[in-house]
């Protein structure tokens, strides 16, 4: 199950149990050599990174504090600790005033409410069941995101028939028209949506999103692009979003800030913003995008009493040749997995979860948290009705080349430990993204396929530009 | 003024919504879809301000509409002598409501149906002069004769068809028994003005039969109600008068459609009143068929559409039925009024989500069940069965007093002694007026709507 990062874990020197500083190399006690520390055996996130990371070109990217060489878990940072540089080494203009000065650096429930700010992801007391169809402006073809290279594949053949503009005909029974509405006019059945199924490659990355087999409709969505830095450095990004259900319109919300996490993604990396200010940014740039659907007037066929605010978690990568940045709000998750599989695996988020945060704040085991039916419920996410929003930035440099797996719980349920997901994750992940996220997708169907599905993988390093061309 | 500004649009169809409240979850294998239909026409403005000032309407303005007036002129109406002379009253009070313009004619009502004003098979147009010469001419209706309603309707429908209009409407009156036409007869004759226009009526006193009077006004889609005290005809009469100036668009049908394999439950009227509809379906091309409604002004009405679909796999979605507002054309076409509503079915295996049941289906079971306890108790009550009497009445005090339909709960506590309410226990009353006992019968099908 998921765990916290303990950073007391490994505050402590291994030999003698003097707390020690973040940076330290040798114990100031002992003089244990801090460097052979070995890797915890569970799936904190721990990135050897050793020596020098090839950095590319001019490129001097600062090196995220606390990604010592030491084995030290990288701890979340605030986006706005970390100053960033463009790529001439010139510091960044100022962060824009909504960032926030500083974020505690594990989140940590209130003790006295624990539940406070806690949502369920599924629904809740059902009174009503307001049940959106899909807007028809959000269903349609996701806009291409710029510097996007390919097209959208169609989704997958064995759901979709052959798209006929002029008559559709129903694949539930062969035999009667689709309406306007999507549903078929002879036996009435809801025909397969554009996001049942959606997959995606974009230069050396790709994603896939599935509706599963338990859910009506998907309510993740994703966004994945590559672009270049001022240098002509390639960068990937991949944004990850899972709609709460208990909401109204999950799907709008998903959909809408995964496309402003990732637009504002790909228009910052080629300005030279630092990857993980650009990604602290696309977090607020999503919620933003989320908070605003509360806005809308409902639509006729959205009005139903008890609405409330769209909502979503959020997960995503930026990869470039010597940098990985991870960002998220809520229980979506990244997953580091090297090439060589004998090196451990790493799960480089932390939940924003009833459970992580009981755990993290001491106050039950994780056994116990797990066993609670309030485990899953999320205490962070992207919505009008979000408590204060914490966007939280990690960022690495690995020291061995891998893939990220940036994924949905639809997923990770069915792989929940690093080595799990490192299983599941196939050994030409990095070189055939696509295959990848296909096995991966098919992996949770599998285990049962009870969520929509969503997950994007990224080698890493960013390939240079030719290379890794799927 | 709102009548100032509603006369701009006085031409105008109102605009329609549909709104659909339902669970849409099913459990694995789950088959019955349950929605409650609400539709609500708004925009014309007519009932605020036809009722407020129906003299600023002037000819042309208002939707175009011709009114029949069938009074009871049976040896009856003599005993006692008020009877006929409130009738007549009342009448008049009507006549006063007609908006200028309107057609309009008055019938007086015995074994046989007799023209009383304008006379020679035709119809008036309202205006000073009509209006006063029609009540002059209610001088002359006097009692003597017996029961014929289906005469009176058939009447009234040849009337009204004389006019080029788009609402027709009768007001119907009787204080007796339909005993001089076979009840086929009286039947023959709704079969034949069903549809070509809509009949309130109202029943006098306490000698007509409740059967007779709520049949007629479900098979013309209009209100029934007891006027047990003559001294209120007119108050009544004026009110169904406005509520008929009012309407705006007439035979307005409630299509239905159902996907292949489906069976239509039931369709009913569950708000203001209890309709059955199921058994008026009229095909309409493939999977659809036409519930008639009648004539709408600016209100709402609620419909209870239940339907079984086939099973289908978890995560599956389909529409169970799709419902839209049509109004029949000549030559067979209709014009659709534009509002649709869709009734869902999504399977789940979240048990939370399919076994919970829309509080607005709830309500409105209970409300129909509530009208079907009151009319089976009151005719166990008639048979002498008392055991079984005071069981049904039991429970439809029970069902008045959780569903908060105060109005019927009062007029059950004048049939029964309520124990507990809660309970549904109660004791018949030894004696029960018999206006009290009619009026909770024709009154039984009102239900109150969802409290919110």
């Amino acid at each position: 199950m998921s765990q916290m990062p303990q950073q007391a874990a490994v505050s402590k020197c291994p030999s003698c149990e003097e707390p020690l500083e973040p940076g330290d190399r040798f114990c100031g006690a002992c003089g244990y050599d801090l460097s052979v520390v070995p890797a915890r055996p569970e799936d904190s996130p721990t990135l050897a990174i050793h020596g020098v990371v090839p950095a590319p070109d001019d490129v001097d990217w600062p090196v995220a504090r606390d990604s010592d060489g030491h084995g030290h878990p990288a701890p979340v940072h605030a986006a706005a600790e970390l100053p960033g540089t463009d790529s001439g080494g010139s510091p960044l203009p100022p962060p824009p005033p909504a960032a926030p000065p500083s974020a505690p650096a594990v989140p940590v429930a209130p003790a006295g409410s624990p539940a406070t700010g806690v949502r369920f992801d599924r629904p809740g007391e059902p009174e009503e069941y307001p049940l959106q169809a899909p807007d028809p402006r959000l269903t349609a073809e996701p806009a291409p995101v710029p510097g996007q290279a390919p097209a959208p594949e169609p989704a997958a053949a064995s759901r979709q028939p052959a798209p006929d503009a002029a008559e559709k005909v129903c694949v539930a029974c062969r035999a009667g028209r689709v309406d306007d509405d999507g549903y078929c006019e002879n036996c009435g059945h809801a025909q397969p949506r554009e996001r049942d199924h959606m997959e995606q490659e974009s230069g050396p990355i790709a994603a896939v999103s599935d509706r599963g087999l338990r859910h009506h409709r998907n309510e993740d969505a994703f966004s994945v692009g590559c672009t270049a830095l001022p240098d002509g450095a390639p960068a990937s990004v991949a944004i990850v979003c899972d709609g709460v259900s208990s909401a109204t319109r999950p799907d709008d919300a998903s959909l809408a800030a995964s496309r402003a996490a990732g637009e504002t993604l790909l228009g910052a990396l080629p300005r030279g913003t630092h990857p993980q200010q650009a990604m602290h940014d696309a977090i607020l740039a999503a919620s933003q995008a989320v908070n605003a659907l509360a806005d809308e007037p409902a639509t006729a066929r959205e009005q139903a009493p008890h609405q409330n605010a769209p909502a979503c978690t959020l997960v995503g990568a930026v990869v470039t040749a010597g940098l990985l940045v991870v960002g998220w709000v809520g229980d979506s998750r990244v997953y580091w997995v090297p090439a060589d599989r004998t090196t451990p695996p790493a799960r480089l988020t932390e939940d924003d979860s009833w459970a992580a945060q009981m755990v993290a704040a001491g106050l039950m085991n994780e056994a116990e948290a797990y066993a609670d039916e309030r485990a899953h419920a999320i205490t962070g996410w992207l919505g009008a009705d979000a408590y204060e929003l914490e966007p939280h930035t990690a960022s690495f440099k690995p020291d061995r080349p891998g893939v990220v797996v940036v994924c949905t719980d639809g997923l990770w349920n069915y792989a929940e430990s690093a080595e799990e997901m490192a299983e599941a994750v196939p050994l030409d992940a990095a070189a055939r993204p696509l295959h990848g996220a296909r096995v991966l997708v098919g992996h949770a169907l599998d285990g049962g396929g009870h969520d929509n599905v969503t997950v994007a993988l990224l080698p890493f390093p960013a390939p240079s530009q030719g290379a890794g061309s799927a | 003024m709102r009548s100032g500004m509603a006369n701009f649009s006085k031409s105008n169809v109102p605009q329609f919504a549909v709104d659909v409240y339902q669970n849409e979850y099913l459990p694995e294998g789950g088959r019955e879809v349950n929605a409650i239909v609400t539709v609500t026409a708004t925009g014309g403005g007519t009932v605020g301000s036809a009722v407020a000032a129906p003299h600023l309407y002037s000819p042309g303005q208002g939707p175009s509409a011709a009114v029949a007036l069938m009074v009871d002129c049976s040896g009856s109406m003599d005993y006692p002598p008020t009877k006929m002379r409130n009738a007549r009253d009342a009448t008049s009070a009507a006549i006063d409501t007609l908006r200028d313009g309107v057609h309009f004619a008055v019938v007086g009502g015995t074994h046989v149906a007799k023209e009383v004003y304008p006379g020679g098979g035709r119809l008036a147009v309202a205006g000073d002069t009509t209006r006063a010469q029609a009540k002059q001419a209610l001088h002359s209706l006097s009692a003597g004769g017996g029961t014929a309603i289906g005469t009176w309707l058939r009447l009234a429908d040849r009337l009204l068809s004389t006019a080029d209009v788009a609402i027709r409407h009768g007001i119907l009156l009787t204080d007796g028994r339909n005993e001089h036409e076979s009840p086929e007869d009286l039947k023959a004759a709704l079969d034949a003005c069903a549809g070509r226009f809509t009949c309130d009526a109202r029943g006098v006193g306490t000698d007509w039969e409740v059967k007779e009077v709520t049949g007629i006004a479900s098979a013309l889609l209009g209100t029934a109600d007891i006027v047990a005290d003559p001294a209120g005809l007119a108050a009544d009469f004026t009110r169904m008068m406005e509520t008929a100036m009012g309407k705006e668009v007439a035979d307005v049908a409630l299509r239905l459609w159902t996907p292949l394999g489906t069976t239509v439950k039931f369709v009913k009227q569950v708000a203001p009143t209890v309709e059955e509809l199921t058994g008026r379906r009229t095909e309409a091309g493939p999977r659809a068929g036409d519930y008639p409604t009648g004539s709408w002004g600016d209100e709402s009405r609620d419909y209870h559409v239940c339907v079984e679909v086939p099973a289908a796999g978890l995560g599956q979605e389909m529409l169970a039925a799709r419902v839209s507002l049509v109004i029949p054309e000549p030559g067979g076409s209709v014009q659709n009024l534009g509002a649709q509503g869709l009734v869902r079915a999504v399977w789940t295996d979240d048990m939370t989500a399919s076994t919970s049941i829309n509080p607005q289906v709830a309500h409105y079971t209970g409300q129909a069940e509530l009208a079907q306890a009151i009319q089976q108790g009151l005719d166990l009550r008639k048979a002498g069965d008392i055991d079984g009497a005071t069981a049904k009445l039991g429970r439809a005090v029970q069902l008045a007093g959780a569903s908060g339909n105060a109005d019927t709960a009062k007029l059950l506590a004048k049939v029964v002694d309520v124990v507990d309410a809660a309970a549904g226990t109660v004791r018949l009353k030894a004696k029960v007026e018999e206006a009290d006992e009619m009026t909770l019968e024709t009154r039984s099908t009102k239900t109150v709507r969802v409290k919110k």
